[in-house]
């Protein structure tokens, strides 16, 4: 089983957000980058697929040097070999894009379902796309039978079971597995796995960022004594008038 | 304990100076305590049982032997990498860290150092999976911080060696399945025995009653007239300096661990202070809260800094014992006393178990006097500067 996993690194889920550049760039200041915890799914849930299947996995991202640490994780939890498209990964389409130039010739791409900065969700649809291969967002299950691949998608209230012809591309997400930590054998190997550095084609962005804006700060919290029942419906009435 | 929210402090951006691989090493054993050993270890410590079930998982962790080459089924890590393993145990529990110590620094250390091919190739592998776990036996009832005059000792019978005597204070004793011993020889000479489970006169009994390293079983190992092989003697070692040499690397780990349990107290003392609300505002406003914060903070950052320059040393082969007592005497006697600071303001939520303060400061007990007591590496560290020893 020939897989590729997409990998895209996040800031550190504990950074507290700014933005430099009148608001236009992310401050990467002081930030630590980990690897998008969503992918993380799709990268154990590969490892697991070709431990019991036999095969090789791939791990690719589409970033600047920055990033090979974490591609050097991905190696070290199990992937076999990495590729870094040497690129800003300006927009979805973008990376979408250039993902796709080495996407030809894997049994599956396995993304996770979004990111975790910008949280658009798109990348996986739009590889399916550009290959024009199927492709489902979100998976929760993800099993191999022959040469089908079946999969769990949740829907509200209930669930869907798909099943679709390799090669297609799925959006992982809990509880497909249980992201693996890596250990000190499996860092020392990773050193020499390759890590293949390729240069970007070119294609137009589709999108560009105007402006960030954070979210209202949360206000201060008002407790009131069980015993003052009163005061929590004069205040609920004449000064927050929601009732 | 509440859900473990560390974050680890870094106010010189020390992390420039470790390698990708280093930090990738770093935060992989700080991912598996959140995972492992934040959610058991308070029980664990209160119900005073060594949570077992971790050790396989440390082995696949590759937190036994680090340092060991990978032909005999270390990691083949470098000494920082090494000491970074140790901060973020030891920032889980003492108790953790020191069953980890153990397991690598005395007793597959002293296997690599100084035993024979067969040796290495029979106890190492085993050793590093977990799935054997070692003691180390040096210190006796009668004799800690001069172990010389120990009186454990062996006798050649022609085919095996016959053993008598007694260790105390033993990490791991009551549940390993191997013990690297220190014993004189008929001439008096000190030598290394490893010494197995269930060779007839060889108990350990467990010490019941601690107040502290509560998630880790200490024992005794006691030998009567027990026969051991002599292929089980270490070929590479005689005298003191072979268990002293063990000493080292063990203290060298701890001097990291230490700044992991300090990084432990200060983050939690660091969010308290400022969640804590008192006459209307979080105590972190006040100024004898910052004092306190400001002071952890600055020695904190003077530990790591140490442990850095020490790890550099180390890797060169050029760090001498005395350079490790100092940073074992300093950066534990900071650790102990960032607990009690950090127990201070936590107030009375400080005492109890959904903090990790108290846990840790009970454990800073033992790791002050283990491994070289606070003043015998003062007294170490007096003699290389003067010239002249205080206590031989």
């Amino acid at each position: 089983m020939n897989i590729l996993v997409c990998i895209s690194q996040v800031p550190d889920t504990t950074t507290k957000i700014t933005f430099s550049e009148n608001n236009t760039k992310f401050n990467e200041n002081g930030v630590q980058f980990i690897i998008n915890p969503y992918d993380e799914y799709a990268l154990t849930r590969a490892i697991e697929i070709k431990e019991k299947l036999g095969g090789k996995v791939t791990v690719i991202n589409v970033g600047k040097s920055s990033t090979e640490p974490n591609l050097r994780k991905a190696l070290a939890i199990g992937a076999d070999e990495a590729i870094r498209v040497d690129a800003e990964p300006a927009d979805a389409y973008y990376v979408a894009f250039q993902v796709a130039q080495h996407a030809k010739g894997f049994d599956m791409i396995l993304c996770g379902k979004e990111s975790i900065d910008h949280n658009g969700g798109l990348v996986p649809s739009m590889i399916g796309e550009l290959l024009g291969i199927p492709s489902i967002n979100v998976a929760v299950k993800l099993d191999i039978e022959g040469n089908t691949a079946i999969m769990e998608h949740e829907l509200d209230g209930g669930k869907e079971i798909i099943e679709c012809p390799m090669p297609f591309v799925a959006g992982c997400q809990k509880p497909i597995c249980e992201p693996r930590i890596p250990n000190m054998r499996g860092i020392m190997t990773a050193k020499n796995k390759p890590l293949l550095k390729k240069e970007p084609v070119s294609v137009e962005t589709l999108t560009h960022v105007t402006e960030f804006l954070l979210p209202k700060p949360k206000e201060s919290c008002r407790m009131i004594i069980p015993d003052e029942a009163e005061k929590l419906i004069d205040i609920l009435q004449n000064e927050v008038k929601v009732i | 304990m509440h859900k473990d929210r560390f974050t680890a402090p870094d106010y010189y951006q020390l992390d420039e100076l470790f390698t990708s691989e280093q930090i990738l090493i770093r935060n992989t054993a700080r991912d598996w305590v959140k995972a492992h050993i934040s959610p058991i270890i308070e029980k664990a410590a209160q119900d005073a049982v060594f949570p077992k079930h971790i050790i396989p998982e440390l082995g696949k962790l590759g937190a036994f032997g680090p340092t060991i080459p990978p032909e005999y089924g270390g990691g083949g890590l470098d000494y920082t990498s090494y000491g970074l393993i140790m901060q973020e145990l030891e920032r889980g529990d003492s108790g953790i860290r020191s069953t980890a110590s153990v397991q690598g620094s005395l007793v597959m250390f002293p296997i690599y150092k100084y035993g024979s091919e067969e040796q290495k190739r029979k106890y190492l592998p085993k050793l590093a999976s977990g799935e054997w776990m070692g003691c180390f036996g040096l210190t006796e009832p009668d004799y800690g911080s001069d172990p010389g005059s120990m009186k454990t000792h062996f006798e050649d019978k022609g085919s095996y060696y016959l053993l008598n005597g007694a260790k105390m204070w033993i990490s791991n004793a009551p549940f390993a399945e191997v013990a690297v011993v220190w014993a004189k020889d008929e001439n008096g000479k000190i030598k290394g025995l490893i010494v197995e489970r269930g060779m007839e006169g060889f108990t350990t009994p467990e010490t019941h009653g601690k107040w502290s390293l509560r998630a880790s079983a200490t024992g005794e190992l006691v030998f009567d007239n027990v026969k051991v092989p002599k292929e089980n003697l270490f070929p590479n070692a005689s005298g003191l300096r072979g268990p002293l040499g063990c000493l080292d690397q063990a203290r060298y780990g701890i001097a990291w661990g230490a700044v992991g349990a300090a990084m432990d107290c200060y983050d939690s003392a660091l969010r308290y202070s400022q969640e804590r609300i008192q006459f209307s505002k979080p105590i972190a406003s006040f100024q004898l809260t910052q004092k306190k914060l400001s002071e952890m903070i600055t020695e904190i950052t003077k530990a790591q800094l140490l442990c850095w320059r020490l790890g550099n040393l180390k890797n060169e082969g050029r760090a001498s014992t005395q350079q490790v007592s100092l940073a074992k005497r300093n950066n534990v006697a900071m650790a102990l006393d960032i607990a009690r600071e950090a127990r201070q303001i936590h107030g009375a939520m400080g005492i109890t178990g959904d903090y990790p303060i108290m846990r840790h400061m009970m454990n800073l007990e033992s790791v002050i006097t283990y491994e070289g007591t606070h003043d015998i590496h003062l007294l170490i560290t007096g003699e290389h500067i003067t010239g002249v020893s205080a206590f031989r």
